[in-house]
């Protein structure tokens, strides 16, 4: 479904990106894992068309995406839910929502998977007129989520939906997201937390200094000694 | 006396909001300090001189044509002068701006001589009397035009799906482009709708002191900008009262006899009002992203 081929970005003179090539198949969830500064996040703004690679090529869907305007690429069904939540703070609950599903001109449409976020998110309907900075971590990367998917994404990429949360909020997104993937979104995961990434995805990739070092099954990576050494402290 | 003083001051303010609106609709999207802004300003008001002298329209055709020919001129500025430098240093698109500015002046003195010039007679002005305050019709259509213009900004920001991707924008630039919002739009709409007011500030200033000259601008600019600052810059309400903040302060302190230092007043209660609050009357705290 999303195909990246020998990606390579630079932020000036440096190389932050040093040939990144992954795949995402549809249906799947595929977690990208890797220290902090490994060149994770820069990987999905590149594929959302925030930074333009130098080289490299990504297609969605067949066609060819690199350096295409953000909005364009969230018309096609990709869409980001950004590192740190990145909510519109000063804005209430359901004007998040509504900005989510921006491009879409059917009131009737934005009204159901309105109804449809509220459903999957209780806390954001009992909140939905409170301004979104006022809510709790938790409540914030629901809203952020619900957010993103207000535009019915097929292809959902998830930057760091733990950070900040504590444990047992952890367990509720990583199930949402695993609901997500069965109900037919594939999901492309961000994460440091690599073991509960690796535990729902379907595939993985360790990213190391702009890299990719390892991939494979998320199964197998779980259990291999480099990923165990390195990620999981044992 | 004094009810009389604050008609006047509050009108000079609804102007001075006008203008301030415009710089803090740009800063709250682009943070740029539009210094261009004032000469749009000034461009208006000898747009609506042309209109009722050469092609001898009446005040509402005017006001419309001015407020049109500088939104295509503030977007069009926007895209030649700020929007080839988006990703450079923040002083480029700055210094860019003055030139704009310094260009404008110069090309209008070029057209129409550094004299200032009197509005061509638009309306038939009158006094009317209510209680112990004397109102002009002029003042009464300011006040008017001022407050629909408002009440109009107002409902787009809020309400309609641009303005709304408007807030977005300057809330975070990125994760509105991850809306879907196409925020090049959204930032020529800005510049649209900032220079419109501008104009139609100039228009109604041109009319109120029946004096148009290129220089106009440098001064109302400026003091506009601090309005902008004072209620908060990138603080919509925030200019608005600001705006009328500044008018009743400056009116009052001429009327109590500070008449030479008119120009300072807007300067110094700028100064004293950022020693106490440091992003102005209704500025949001600086938020330090972790």
């Amino acid at each position: 479904m999303l195909k990246v081929e020998d990606v390579h970005v630079y932020y000036g003179a440096i190389h932050a990106i040093k040939g990144i090539s992954l795949e995402v198949p549809q249906g799947q969830i595929v977690t990208l894992i890797g220290a902090n500064g490994a060149g994770k996040t820069s990987t999905l703004n590149t594929i959302c068309g925030l930074i333009k690679p130098k080289s490299g090529r990504i297609t969605f869907e067949g066609k060819d995406i690199t350096g295409m305007a953000t909005p364009e690429i969230v018309k096609m069904g990709l869409t980001q839910v950004p590192e740190g939540r990145r909510i519109f703070a000063n804005m209430p609950v359901y004007e998040n929502l509504e900005l989510g599903a921006f491009l879409n001109k059917n009131k009737k449409e934005v009204a159901e998977a309105m109804e449809n976020v509220y459903t999957r998110f209780p806390r954001l309907r009992e909140r939905k007129n409170q301004l979104a900075g006022s809510l709790s971590g938790g409540e914030q990367q629901m809203l952020a989520m619900g957010r993103a998917l207000m535009s019915k994404p097929r292809l959902l990429l998830l930057d760091e939906p733990s950070m900040g949360l504590s444990p047992i909020l952890v367990k509720e997104i990583f199930s949402i997201i695993k609901e997500l993937n069965e109900q037919g979104t594939t999901i492309l995961l961000v994460e440091q937390n690599a073991k509960m990434a690796l535990s729902i995805a379907h595939r993985g990739y360790v990213v190391e200094t702009g890299r990719i070092v390892l991939a494979g099954d998320a199964k197998e990576l779980l259990e291999s000694p480099e990923v165990k050494r390195a990620y999981l402290g044992g | 006396m004094l009810s009389q003083q604050l008609l006047n001051g509050i009108t000079l303010g609804a102007t001075y909001a006008l203008i301030a609106l415009g710089y803090t609709m740009v800063y709250g999207i682009i943070q740029l300090i539009n210094f261009a802004h004032g000469e749009i300003y000034m461009v208006g008001a000898f747009v609506g001189v042309l209109m009722v002298s050469v092609f001898q329209q009446g005040l509402l055709v005017s006001l419309v044509a001015a407020m049109l020919a500088c939104m295509i001129m503030g977007v069009t500025i926007e895209r030649i002068a700020y929007r080839p430098l988006r990703r450079s240093t923040r002083l480029a698109p700055l210094i860019s701006a003055i030139g704009v500015s310094i260009f404008l002046q110069t090309l209008m003195t070029k057209i129409k001589g550094p004299q200032p010039v009197a509005f061509p007679p638009v309306i038939n002005d009158a006094l009317y009397k209510l209680g112990p305050v004397e109102i002009s019709k002029v003042q009464i259509i300011i006040l008017i035009v001022a407050s629909l213009l408002m009440a109009g900004l107002h409902f787009i920001v809020k309400y309609v799906k641009i303005g709304k991707a408007m807030r977005a924008a300057s809330e975070d630039y990125d994760t509105a482009a991850l809306m879907g919002i196409n925020v090049n739009r959204v930032i020529s709409f800005t510049f649209a709708i900032g220079s419109a007011l501008a104009a139609a500030g100039g228009v109604l200033v041109g009319i109120y002191f029946n004096s148009v000259s290129p220089f106009m601008g440098v001064l109302a600019g400026l003091k506009a900008f601090c309005a902008a600052v004072l209620g908060g810059i990138g603080s919509i309400p925030g200019a608005m009262l600001g705006g009328l903040f500044l008018g009743v302060a400056e009116t009052l302190g001429v009327a109590g006899g500070f008449d030479l230092y008119k120009d300072a007043i807007a300067f110094t209660l700028l100064i004293i009002v950022l020693l106490f609050r440091p992003t102005g009357l209704l500025g949001r705290p600086i938020q330090r992203k972790v």
